[in-house]
């Protein structure tokens, strides 16, 4: 019975969409007051028969209520509690139930967060959240209910996939749809404007911190499963190229993209047109993202052909949404009027180039992603895309952001001299190029063209950054000036900053990884003893373990440097009872400046293992980066002068012009 | 020209052969990184390359599984149930590998026909059969069938 209220509460979820997406954009249209208040009302209705939805199918889960499809496949009585729950979300159908859910307490947080907003405003943002929820919940009530029963009833679930049962794994979707689906909120902004007819500088000032924040979602999601693909798969690397993480950085990209471009609309009020199709195309591609990771698309034509019902389904949603998306923007977009004006060396010029970079490489991996999808349709024969292209055009490309971030952040809004850019960053690219050239001496990298690259840009990230804050705080009176900055209007400023450090830590992460990484596989017997970079790993056997849901064989390493032991390492093979497959383990050291890393093969009998051993230095870096930049754009959205704005807001009801705030004017030199 | 259209112009002109120039060298590098699959019974038509790499898939056959005294290099036969290939791969092989299963190679053929791969993937799941890997083996399958209908017809 309760599974069907959960089911239940999915159609009154949808009737309430429908009339969410209709009501409040019609009452926008012919000024009818009550229609447009009524979409707040919606969301919260919303917002609780989804949460009543997911609730319900998690006790499911916590039940053991094998009755449910979904449940019999993927719960099991002997999962632990915290993995029931993550069970959840993890496959197709409860995936969508979380999307379906999240997209409510996105429109939720709008609904609430937006009481300074003129209501015909805030009416058609809403109606247009609502447009999204209705594709999505019809997807899951007509092709993926969670809540199918099944009879005869089995008596034991068929358990989660124990590549998910890890607690990073567990929250990981949830952080990434978060993102995804924050950026249906500058979405849903832009989508409105387009149909008002108002772009301005104000409609920016809203977009930004929903944007932020989605993307501090989207960053830190990305990191994690990064990080969960290191040390879950045991091969040891931080990134595949994957057509599943391409998906969600394709995303990334475009909203890092628009992240920047907003901040010109609102200051400058140029780039509007840019702006709204990047918005358009970041939550087209987190679109595209959800639904080719779950639907299998990418993997094949044919297995999207296995299930017709949804890939059709899939196809018309996309069209729809894209399409439709589009179509307006192309009917709306040559009545967006032209911004203000500026000169080739200006911070909007750099910015620009910064989103064209961007753009680019989001081009290129969709490009590199379903490249296999065309061949296979036009019949050209079946092809995988490898990833020493996609790393090519990375190191290709990469480089000139990371150049202009330096540049860009350091200009001023419509002109600079370039003398003054000059005179300011002729120490930072000095001392950076010295650095470079240092890091290509015998003693580092022995002529490594790469790592001089990589470690001469991180230094030019750094270094232009702090000329950056010195010129700021030299009119700022020192100190003090720092910390006044940083209770108030100065915090988007700090946020950048500390964002920009994530990049060069993320430089620095990647280059050393990649070129002083070492990687061997091994036979080992017990007693055996191997050296990697200057540390001993000595192999003292595998024993069995058993687990809560699987057994393991637990093979034991004493890593030590220079005769003194430093760490004892127990990589696992687990069989689980379910599934009856075996899953490595990796045992992992983890350092600041090295991961030691080691991951059992299999058994050669006589008590010998093949295994893998890795020296990773400097990997950690890469996942501090994202958590930089995830603090950066945190810091930012806590600046003041998103919170002046919705005062001054309730207090005239057209806000224009951003440049008429003195907060916003203050700010940013 | 008036100075505003001139630099206009030139920031367009830049874009356009940024984009242009890094385009043209993505696309250059893409058919060189493109990897075609072949199943076994194309590799038996000689359909493969010789000297560049490329991706083979199927079954790996029953009892083929052989490995090498040094433990890591291992041989096995793959199949689509109407032709084989023999790859060697040196190294720890996923945790899903073995008899029975499919799988999908990357490497090379070398003079001797055999497959020396650098990567063998096997999905993570265990229903999972790779999507080219299925597809071979259903031509192959219906290329039996007809073989044998035209047997009957005569």
């Amino acid at each position: 019975m309760i599974p069907e209220i959960g089911h239940y509460a999915l159609i009154l979820a949808l009737s309430l969409a429908i009339i969410q997406a209709i009501i409040p954009l019609a009452g926008s249209y012919t000024n009818t007051h009550s229609w447009m208040a009524l979409s707040r009302p919606l969301v919260w209705g919303q917002l609780l028969f989804l949460t009543l939805s997911t609730v319900v199918l998690a006790n499911a889960f916590l039940a053991n209520d094998f009755s449910v499809i979904y449940v019999a496949q993927h719960g099991n009585t002997k999962l632990p509690d915290l993995y029931k729950i993550s069970a959840v979300w993890g496959a197709h159908e409860g995936s969508l139930l979380l999307w379906a859910f999240l997209l409510a307490a996105w429109s939720a947080a709008i609904a609430f967060f937006s009481r300074n907003l003129p209501l015909p405003v805030v009416a058609r943002v809403l109606s247009v959240m609502g447009m999204i929820s209705i594709g999505f919940l019809l997807f899951l009530l007509l092709t993926s209910n969670p809540f199918d029963r099944t009879f005869p009833v089995p008596f034991e679930g068929r358990e989660l996939n124990p590549m998910l049962q890890d607690p990073g794994l567990a929250i990981h979707p949830p952080l990434l749809y978060m993102g995804y689906v924050g950026f249906s909120v500058a979405f849903a902004f832009s989508i409105a404007a387009l149909l008002g007819g108002k772009l301005d500088a104000s409609w920016a000032r809203w977009s930004r911190p929903w944007t932020t924040v989605a993307w501090v979602f989207l960053t830190v999601g990305i990191a994690l499963g990064s990080w969960w693909a290191y040390y879950e798969l045991g091969w040891g690397g931080w990134w595949f190229w994957d057509p599943v993480e391409n998906a969600s950085l394709m995303p990334w990209l475009v909203g890092t993209a628009l992240m920047h471009s907003l901040a010109v609309t609102e200051k400058r009020g140029a780039f509007k047109s840019w702006t709204v199709l990047l918005a358009l195309f970041a939550f087209s591609l987190s679109l595209l993202g959800t639904f080719l990771v779950r639907s299998g698309v990418l993997t094949s034509v044919h297995s999207f052909a296995s299930d017709p019902e949804r890939g059709v389904f899939i196809l018309i949603f996309l069209l729809v949404a894209i399409g439709g998306s589009l179509m307006l923007y192309a009917w709306r977009a040559p009545y967006i009027s032209g911004g203000g004006r500026f000169d080739l060396i200006s911070r909007e010029t750099f910015l620009l180039g910064n989103n064209l970079l961007l753009s680019v490489l989001a081009g290129l991996i969709l490009l590199g992603t379903l490249a296999p999808l065309i061949y296979d349709a036009m019949e050209w024969g079946k092809i995988s895309v490898g990833f020493p292209w996609f790393n090519k055009m990375f190191v290709l490309l990469t480089p000139f952001l990371a150049l202009l971030i330096g540049v860009g952040s350091i200009s001023r809004w419509k002109h600079t001299d370039a003398a003054f850019l000059v005179k300011q960053l002729r120490v930072a690219f000095v001392v950076s190029l010295a650095f470079g050239l240092l890091t290509l001496l015998p003693l580092f990298s022995d002529g490594n063209l790469m790592v001089g690259l990589g470690m001469g840009l991180a230094m030019w990230v750094v270094t232009s950054h702090l000329v950056n804050v010195k010129e700021r705080l030299k009119h700022k009176a020192g100190f003090n000036g720092f910390l006044r900055d940083l209770s108030g209007g100065g915090r988007s400023y700090y946020g950048m900053i500390l964002a920009h450090m994530g990049v060069a830590m993320f430089i620095v992460g990647v280059t050393m990884v990649s070129n002083y990484g070492i990687e061997q596989d091994i036979r080992m017997s017990p007693g055996d003893t191997a050296d990697i970079a200057g540390y001993e790993f000595k192999f003292e056997g595998v024993s069995e373990f058993p687990g809560p849901n699987y057994n393991a064989n637990r093979g034991r390493f004493l890593i030590s440097k220079d005769g003194e032991q430093i760490a004892i390492l127990q990589p696992e093979k687990r069989t689980y009872f379910v599934q009856t497959r075996p899953m490595t383990e990796a045992g992992i050291d983890w350092g600041l400046t090295r991961d030691l890393y080691v991951s059992l093969g299999e058994s050669l009998g006589g008590g010998d293992w093949s295994m893998r051993l890795y020296y990773k230095p400097y990997i950690r870096w890469i996942w501090i980066a994202s958590i930089f930049m995830g603090l950066g754009g945190l810091l930012a959205i806590t600046d003041r002068r998103y919170r002046t704005v919705r005062k001054r807001a309730s207090s005239t009801s057209t806000l224009t012009a951003g440049s008429m705030n003195p907060a916003a004017a203050e700010s940013h030199s | 020209m008036n100075p505003i259209r001139k630099k206009r112009l030139y920031l367009i002109g830049m874009m356009v052969a940024g984009v242009g120039v890094a385009a043209w060298l993505a696309l250059n590098a893409f058919d060189e990184n493109l990897m075609f699959f072949f199943s076994p019974s194309e590799i038996a038509e000689g359909k493969a390359p010789t000297g560049h790499p490329f991706r083979v898939g199927g079954l790996v056959s029953n009892n083929s599984v052989k490995r090498k005294p040094d433990g890591l290099t291992t041989a096995f036969d793959v199949t689509d149930n109407a032709e084989t290939v023999t790859v060697e791969y040196t190294g720890i092989l996923p945790d899903l590998f073995r008899e029975g299963q499919g799988i999908v190679a990357l490497g090379q053929l070398n003079e001797s026909g055999i497959f020396v791969a650098s990567e063998v993937l096997a999905k993570h799941d265990e229903n999972y059969m790779p999507p080219e890997v299925a597809d071979s083996l259903k031509t192959a399958h219906d290329e039996g069938v007809n073989e044998m209908q035209q047997v009957s017809v005569q």
